[in-house]
């Protein structure tokens, strides 16, 4: 009873911290954010609660389920899920712990299974998460396993929108398709690259980040920062590209602009304006001659699938997707897919994979690939320039108490703000602000 | 090729040394223009870098420009630079064809910046030649690194 008070006290103090988090006013165009959020142990706990157990996260792509009885086991949202294909080819999550004593029932990360035994003491599970086998089961309470009781615990929710699978631990949740919002078109667009689909390529980069998550959905959003943090990127284009002449690329111009999609989702888009090329599809001259043929190819093929404009759009356009609240799908150099998630304040898992099209040719494939390695990933020539940036303001946050506001007002005052403006970030903070702040209040109230 | 073990040791330890040292370009300079630089993903025995996603995949242009980049102010990951130490060990050689050898070794890099402290263990495959002049050339080097996942370690922006 004595830690009552203390617990509430602590609750009031987090309460108030959130709901003066942000200072977003419209009328001088000023947005800021408070730093506590990217340090405070009790600011993640919110998080957890009113954002990670709320939101749809992404778990897997349709591809890496190939066929019936396949699996993947992933951790999404700080828990261990069972993504499970049945014999009948219907997907189903589960929490990977046993029903009898608690073991993570699966172990391997992929593969072709129709039933799984736990280590423990031997139960197994089918493809739909019925406890099939129980070794002993003369012992087991009459009823105990044809009732049900038993299975596999499915996550509450799960639902695909375009391949990009995603669960909810909120049994009541608002549907996955409205809370995509506008975002469902985007990815829509993603997965018409390739006519027979889009698959994950194998090997998939899981590293670590010793920043706070949202820094990671910020930058990667931010069309801001490649001049400043990725110079060695654009030196390395001009020397293959452009015999050393200096490229442009739009940051500082008005091409592109950052769209809101919806809770909290949002893209940046431009069409042909940023000098890398595109595996699918924008030719550069790295590539050599061979290469324009073949990307000539895939732009006359996506244009008699789907017509001129949308081809256009699929082709020249760039794309970097925010999906609220730890989805980042960038459609750039090559396409990637990145998930993460906070361990601590100041450091978060991250895995990331290549999305290409299914069945694309072997020289289309391996361009992918370079491209994909020229930028992004632990050893690119830029993602680990910007681990170092999100981690370098991490470190500036010790000084919370002295120096306490993030400025995120680019373009604010803008009627359209552009690529290189902050308005898909601020998009990300009202949501965040939003799901957050009186989180605590109203949890207090509804015990 | 015939390429005796302690021939091929001294390569290597010229190798870990230019890399220890900082002197990349002279690194980029030991591979043939025809050269690959190879570090295959953390999960995947049978990895193609055509057509799968690797965590290094350079050809001998890249791997040039790779070295030049680190050696740049603007290579913030290696700005201020690391401090490497590698260990190569357990090397074999064994002989491909009339004009390359396969080496094979086990290292360890331990990598140091300001508080950080991490181990890259691995072990590689060198194809090795013999240049114009005499000289032993990589034509292809795999680093494979014997950890599941980049953590702690987070970023491989050291060349291994």
């Amino acid at each position: 009873v004595a830690v009552i008070p203390i617990r509430s006290e602590l609750r009031q103090r987090v309460d108030l911290a959130l709901r003066q988090a942000i200072v977003d006013d419209r009328e001088r165009g000023i947005f800021k954010v408070r730093r506590d959020v990217f340090v405070d142990e009790a600011v993640l706990e919110i998080e957890r609660r009113a954002i990670f157990d709320r939101c749809w996260l992404y778990i897997a792509h349709t591809s890496e389920l190939p066929g019936p009885s396949t699996f993947v086991t992933r951790k999404v949202g700080g828990r261990e899920l069972l993504l499970t294909r049945d014999r009948e080819g219907r997907l189903h999550a589960f929490f990977n712990t046993c029903s009898h004593r608690g073991a993570k029932v699966c172990r391997e990360a992929s593969g072709r299974r129709t039933a799984f035994a736990c280590g423990y003491h031997g139960w197994v599970y089918d493809g739909t998460g019925k406890l099939v086998d129980v070794p002993g089961r003369e012992s087991m309470s009459p009823g105990q396993i044809e009732c049900g009781a038993l299975d596999l615990t499915p996550v509450p929710r799960l639902d695909e929108h375009c391949g990009f699978i995603f669960v909810c631990f909120d049994r009541d949740a608002m549907s996955l398709a409205d809370y995509l919002a506008d975002a469902k078109e985007v990815l829509e667009i993603i997965s018409q690259q390739g006519p027979q689909g889009m698959e994950i390529v194998r090997g998939e980069q899981a590293y670590c980040i010793s920043a706070n998550w949202k820094l990671l959905l910020e930058n990667s959003i931010d069309s801001y920062h490649v001049h400043s943090t990725h110079a060695t990127y654009l030196d390395y284009l001009n020397a293959r590209d452009r015999q050393g002449q200096s490229a442009t690329i739009d940051s500082q111009r008005a091409e592109g602009r950052a769209r809101d999609l919806g809770h909290g989702h949002a893209v940046l888009e431009s069409d042909g304006a940023n000098a890398w090329g595109r595996p699918c599809a924008r030719w550069v001259a790295g590539w050599g001659e061979e290469a324009r043929v073949e990307i000539d190819a895939m732009i006359a093929e996506l244009a008699g699938r789907l017509g001129e404009t949308r081809a256009r759009v699929i082709a020249n356009g760039d794309r970097n997707i925010g999906i609220f609240p730890n989805l980042v799908v960038n459609d750039v150099m090559s396409l990637t897919v990145r998930t993460f998630y906070p361990v601590r304040p100041d450091y978060i898992e991250v895995n990331a994979w290549a999305l290409a099209p299914k069945g694309e040719s072997d020289s289309s494939r391996d361009r992918r690939l370079r491209s994909f390695l020229e930028f992004l990933g632990p050893a690119g020539f830029a993602t680990p320039d910007d681990v170092e940036m999100l981690e370098l303001c991490q470190k500036g946050y010790s000084n919370v108490q002295g120096a306490q506001w993030n400025d995120i007002s680019r373009g604010m005052l803008k009627e359209v703000p552009g690529k290189a403006d902050e308005h898909q970030m601020r998009t990300f903070w009202r949501r965040w602000h939003e799901l957050t702040a009186g989180f605590e209040a109203a949890a207090g109230a509804a015990r | 090729m015939m390429l005796t073990v302690p021939a091929a040791e001294e390569l290597l330890y010229q190798e870990a040394e230019l890399l220890d040292d900082w002197k990349l370009v002279e690194w980029s300079q030991l591979f043939t223009a025809d050269a690959v630089y190879l570090v295959p993903p953390t999960t995947l025995a049978d990895a193609d870098p055509r057509r799968d996603l690797f965590l290094v995949y350079d050809d001998t242009h890249r791997l040039q420009q790779r070295a030049l980049r680190l050696l740049k102010k603007s290579a913030h990951a290696e700005y201020p630079r690391s401090r490497t130490r590698r260990l190569v060990s357990n090397v074999r050689v064994k002989p491909l064809d009339p004009t390359a050898a396969r080496v094979t070794c086990n290292f360890v890099v331990y990598r140091s910046r300001a508080e950080r402290q991490d181990i890259y263990p691995g072990h590689a495959e060198y194809d090795v030649v013999t240049d114009e002049s005499g000289a032993l050339r990589f034509r292809r080097k795999l680093a494979v690194l014997d950890i599941d996942m980049l953590r702690p370690q987070g970023r491989l922006s050291i060349i291994l």
